[in-house]
């Protein structure tokens, strides 16, 4: 639950059936029974899709984050123009490397309609792709292959568990009308292993990654202001992930989690019994915004503390889809001890998410 | 000693400041700021037309082009996959007609790709890439946002009008012209050109061998297809005006050079006139090289004062003309663009320089003249004619008109008429210098006429050459312009008529080019068409573009019906087309200049993605098409392509019918409304209004030339009668009355005038005809029937004429206003 903060603007562009002649997408509903490999292909009759990895790389004893994204967006006019160029999918893809020494995330995004085979998503497994950005299902792994301006990594994702659905066997609420929800399912605990391009050469790298996807036709409440999502890799081979919707006031408008243990099916959590409370502020010189970046994390009976592993993993993507959100690398302690390593998302607080 | 040459420089200059000298700096400045302006409008346009490419091409690395049949867009797909190709964006771009009349530029493209290769297209909201993938939705140009008032763009498709929505207007930094963003399904769909792209921008990977990949990519392209490096593009897209700006440079040129002659008679009579005083300045203990540095800093003064006034106009007027009339001067090049006019430092600098150094120039004879002779021959009266003495040299001035006439021959330079102007340059400045010469044996055979007046106006001008030749040369450089300009418009113009006329055949006819490349007419509505009762014979025109040539702008093809050559004004030999040809096909005189084709050449063309052989059966005049037009038949074109569809018609009536019941019947067509219809007499007149209006700035620019000579003859003579008041004096003595004085005076100078007016028609004919038959037709491909416009011309030499004796007369007025005693007195 998150890269919706690189949809903000499609979705605000794409007002839900605000038009005449506008198409119907299918509503996310409970009961829907997730079928591999089946799901982990796209469903283009929803309205938005995502696939997302996040994780931590070790380059020789360095720390780094990465993640990448690729967005599946439905327009929803109808027409019957019978161009091949015609927008009936729009393929996005973003990826964010957070590099310590750097001080700061280096990223990059491709958008193209899916249109000449130049773009696509497939139905039936993982297989999304912008120009010769691509992830692709291979056997029991995934595989993305990003080049961006300022690196480029051929990453694989091996799966040590199964997928963990999120919410009600799949159907994960964000607000308080049932249909403001999604179909959502992680797979945590990836083995990675591949090349890194930083502009010092080619380096092997290995880590430890997290895989999200998600599809939906109506994600965010009208009310909601933005939200707090994490998804951490727990070092005892458990998984975590929380998130709460923001009302404008900045209070809690709609929370859930869900946390498995190693091998273990994941077990989800109500809104009452998740809660995020702000450590540390960090102000971004570049465009005055403050992030929690820091923060306390309570599900049920167990509290977690994240720490970034740097503190400005700020993206300004204003330039191509118009919002400024921070998208971070974080390390998770329990009880005072390390316990593991995800990434934090926090978007809304530049200005409100227009969804 | 520096201080108290000021002095005498500020004396000097206040003691003599009077109309002439006012004269003087007007005519330099309005030299430098005609020159200036137009520089400054042509520089306008060049950076609008640059801008323009570069906003589109924004990033891009190499451009693959179309022309108007354009490529399979699949093609698009496999570039785009090409290792090395960063990126690759698809356009489809044409001219489409408004329901409401006029064209406008629809740019149909991905937002998605294109704003990461043009990222000023959505710089302000990227938003609008989004808003603009939507069906049938553009974004106007600033230029074009008035051509939308209800929110709707209501373009003609074929023959029907489609409504698009706009969603908004980008502002003039993103999008030039009259000219709108649509998503390039939405073009495809509604320009009727599903599949086709006629544009992909390209950006290289880093490090990738652009021209190794250009290559590569050339060989996967269609005929008629190409690909080339963005500013290669640029260039060629400054063609596209590049022959109408030079030749308004070079008109601009003719007046600096009128100008600067002006301002040199002016100098050179002013230094004259002053010869006494200089040797009076000489006996007064001033050196030779300091007396020469002073009539040079006067000159220098007045050459600053002119030019600075002239930079100031010279900006103020292209302001103005581009403000008002736009960057193409009126001629309908650029729509839709009022360019800013910056004032350009290093330019300004160089104009003013060159005004500065006119006058100098000017100044140079008489500040050597004054510096040279001994003061006591200068103090005597009768002594001016020495001043020119060494200037009735024949050689330098018969070298130059030999040197004009060769160079007439040569061919153009990198597609401009170099060699041309030089020729014409040559031409002027031969002729003038051979103005001495020809006064000096002229005015030696004048016959003495028995009248007392005119014997003596006879003897002056043979007794004293050497101060006439100032004048005649300002009227021989004044009129031979005038000369050679109108007879070079009126044979442009008669020869446009007449090709009009042959051009124009047909009782009615109707087109949809007038909307743009999106208009087609359907072979339905073609049957309709020739069934109509009014109609007795129709013959439809299928128009398209094809590049021949990457580097030049694309060349129009028309595929007619009927014997199409027999349409068109063939010019020079035919071919006799035999069994074994291919078809034939028909091509202007620009296409035949820049390919070198001719008359039996076979020849391939690229039609529908593939080259086709064709053999040329003849040349045509067109006036039309400045970049070239190649007729064929429209079975043939059929044959090859496929394309069914038609743009233009000429009707020939049923016998019975009349043009207006016959244009009621098209419209009543389904679709027929949309239809341009017009009779060969109204075609006619539009054309010929469109010459004139185009031809405007050549008028003025022209009247202004006039202007400057005219000022040069009237100061020249002026001087030279001021100059002579001694003289007038000992006449009074002698018993001549005023009147027989001023008699004398106005016999000289119509006897002047005529000499000049004849030599200056001889001068401008020579220079006519390197207009007609060197610089038009290099420039534009125009050849065209020599013309000459006698009635205008005699009217323009006797004017010239009479007013260089009223000139004349006026100044004998003012000068023997003085007592004849006081007068002779002046001299001692």
């Amino acid at each position: 639950m998150k890269r919706r903060a690189f949809l903000a603007l499609p979705l605000a562009a794409l007002p839900l059936a605000a038009r005449a002649g506008a198409l119907a997408y299918p509503e996310v509903a409970p009961g829907y029974r997730l079928e591999f490999p089946r799901d982990h292909g796209a469903h283009p009759a929803f309205r938005l899709e995502w696939w997302y990895v996040t994780g931590w790389l070790d380059a020789a004893g360095e720390p780094l984050g990465f993640q990448v994204t690729f967005f599946r967006v439905r327009p929803d006019f109808v027409t019957d123009n019978p161009s091949a160029f015609v927008p009936r999918q729009i393929v996005v893809a973003h990826a964010a490397l957070a590099d310590p020494r750097k001080g700061r995330l280096a990223h990059d995004e491709r958008a193209a309609r899916a249109a000449l085979g130049l773009a696509g998503a497939e139905e039936g497994t993982t297989r999304v792709w912008v120009d010769d950005w691509r992830m692709t299902r291979e056997g029991d792994a995934w595989r993305a292959s990003i080049a961006a301006r300022a690196f480029a990594f051929d990453l694989a994702f091996a799966a040590t568990r199964a997928p963990m659905p999120n919410g009600e066997a799949g159907y994960s609420r964000k607000g308080t009308q049932p249909q403001e929800a999604s179909y959502y399912y992680s797979v945590p605990q990836l083995r990675v292993a591949g090349t890194l391009e930083r502009g010092r050469g080619r380096e092997t790298v290995r880590g430890l990654a997290w895989y999200d996807h998600e599809w939906s036709s109506r994600y965010m409440a009208p009310e909601a202001e933005g939200w707090d999502w994490t998804g951490v890799n727990l070092d005892d081979g458990g998984a975590l992930m929380a998130f709460r919707m923001r009302a404008r006031d900045g209070t809690t408008l709609y929370a859930g989690a869900t946390l498995a243990g190693a091998g273990a099916a994941g077990r989800a959590f109500a809104p009452a019994d998740v809660s995020f409370a702000p450590l540390r502020r960090w102000r971004s010189p570049r465009t005055g915004t403050e992030y929690p970046v820091a923060m306390r994390v309570r599900v049920g009976a167990r509290e977690w503390l994240l720490e970034p592993l740097m503190d400005d993993q700020e993206l300004d993507a204003r330039s191509s889809t118009g919002t400024i959100y921070w998208e971070g690398a974080v390390r998770a302690s329990e009880a005072g001890r390390a316990a593991g390593r995800g990434y934090l998302e926090l978007t809304g607080y530049w200005r409100p998410m227009r969804l | 000693m520096f201080r108290s040459r000021l002095r005498l420089l500020a004396l000097a200059l206040r003691g003599h400041w009077g109309w002439r000298t006012t004269l003087t700096v007007a005519g330099i400045a309005l030299g430098v700021a005609l020159g200036f302006a137009v520089l400054l409008v042509n520089r306008a346009a060049v950076n609008e037309l640059a801008a323009g490419v570069r906003a589109l091409a924004g990033e891009a690395d190499l451009q693959v082009h179309g022309g108007r049949q354009g490529f399979d867009a699949r093609l698009f797909a496999d570039i785009a996959r090409l290792a090395g190709v960063a990126l690759a964006s698809p356009v489809l771009e044409l001219e489409v007609g408004l329901a409401s009349g006029g064209t406008l530029r629809l740019v149909g493209l991905d937002p998605l790709r294109a704003a990461r290769i043009q990222p000023a297209l959505f710089g302000e909201d990227p938003g609008r890439r989004l808003e603009l993938m939507r069906p049938d939705t553009v974004l106007l140009s600033a230029a074009a946002a008035d051509l939308a008032p209800h929110g709707t763009l209501a373009i003609v498709a074929g023959l029907e009008v489609v409504e698009l929505r706009v969603a908004g207007v980008l502002p003039a930094s993103s999008l030039r012209g009259i000219a709108a963003l649509a998503d390039i399904a939405t073009a495809q769909w509604r320009l009727g050109r599903l599949d086709q792209l006629n544009r992909i921008d390209l950006r290289l990977a880093p490090g990738a061998d652009r021209e190794a990949l250009r290559a590569r990519i050339a060989a996967m392209l269609p005929p008629g297809a190409h690909v080339s490096a963005v500013d290669a593009v640029e260039e060629s897209s400054a063609n596209l005006s590049r022959a109408y700006r030079v030749n308004l440079n070079v008109l601009a040129l003719v007046a600096l050079f009128t100008g600067g002659f002006m301002v040199f008679s002016a100098q050179a009579l002013e230094a004259a006139r002053r010869r006494g005083e200089h040797a009076l300045l000489r006996v007064l203990g001033l050196e030779r090289r300091a007396l020469a540095r002073l009539v040079l800093a006067e000159a220098a003064a007045l050459g600053v004062a002119g030019s600075a006034l002239g930079i100031a106009l010279g900006y103020a007027l292209a302001r103005f003309a581009v403000g008002t009339i736009g960057a193409d001067l009126g001629a309908g090049l650029f729509r839709g663009v009022r360019p800013e006019v910056p004032f350009p430092a290093a330019l300004a600098a160089l104009y003013f320089s060159a005004g500065v150094a006119i006058a100098l120039v000017g100044a140079w004879l008489p500040a050597f003249d004054a510096a040279r002779v001994p003061p006591a021959q200068a103090l005597r009266a009768g002594d001016v004619e020495r001043m020119f003495e060494r200037t009735v040299a024949v050689l330098p001035g018969a070298a130059l008109l030999a040197t004009g006439a060769l160079l007439a021959q040569l061919p153009p330079v990198a597609g401009l008429p170099i060699a041309g102007y030089a020729a014409i340059g040559c031409l002027l400045v031969g002729g003038i210098a051979l103005m001495p010469w020809l006064a000096a044996s002229g005015f030696a055979r004048l016959p003495l006429a028995r009248r007392p007046a005119l014997a003596l106006a006879a003897a002056q001008l043979r007794g004293a050459p050497g101060q006439a030749t100032v004048c005649l040369a300002a009227i021989v450089a004044s009129f031979s312009l005038v000369c050679a300009m109108a007879i070079m418009v009126a044979s442009f113009r008669d020869s446009v008529d007449r090709w009009l006329d042959a051009v124009l055949p047909a009782d009615l006819y109707f087109r949809t080019t007038h909307a743009g490349e999106s208009a087609w007419i359907e072979p339905e509505f073609e049957a309709q068409v020739r069934a109509l009762p009014q109609i007795g014979r129709a013959e439809f025109i299928r128009s398209q573009r094809v590049i021949l040539d990457p580097a030049r702008p694309a060349v129009a093809l028309l595929a007619r019906d009927g014997a199409a050559g027999a349409r068109y004004p063939l010019v020079g030999r035919t071919y006799e087309r035999r069994d074994h040809d291919p078809p034939p096909a028909w091509i202007s005189e620009a296409v035949q200049d820049a390919r070198g084709w001719r008359a039996g050449d076979r020849i391939e063309l690229p039609l529908a993605g593939r080259n086709h052989s064709f053999v040329v059966a003849g040349i045509w005049r067109d006036y039309a098409r400045q970049h070239g037009a190649i007729v064929i038949e429209r079975e043939v074109y059929v044959a090859l392509t496929g394309d069914r569809r038609a743009n233009d018609a000429a009707l020939w009536l049923a016998p019975g019918a009349t043009p207006d019941a016959a244009e009621r019947a098209l419209r009543a067509l389904p679709g027929g409304s949309l239809l341009e219809v017009a009779g060969p007499g109204e075609i006619r007149a539009v054309s010929l209004a469109i010459f004139d209006r185009t031809f405007a700035v050549t008028y003025a620019l022209e009247a202004v030339a006039v202007l400057v000579g005219l000022f040069g003859l009237s100061s020249s003579i002026g001087a030279i009668v001021l100059a002579r008041r001694r003289e007038f004096g000992m006449l009074r003595h002698v018993g001549m009355t005023r009147a027989q004085i001023g008699e004398m005076l106005a016999a000289e100078g119509g006897l002047l005038a005529t000499v000049g007016v004849a030599a200056g028609l001889v001068l401008g004919a020579a220079v006519s005809l390197v207009l007609v038959f060197v610089v038009n037709r290099q420039s534009f491909g125009w050849s065209m029937d020599l013309h000459a416009p006698w009635a205008l011309l005699a009217g323009l030499a006797a004017g010239l004429v009479a007013l260089a004796a009223l000139v004349a007369w006026v100044s004998g007025r003012e000068a023997t206003g003085i007592g004849p005693v006081r007068a002779v007195r002046e001299d001692w």
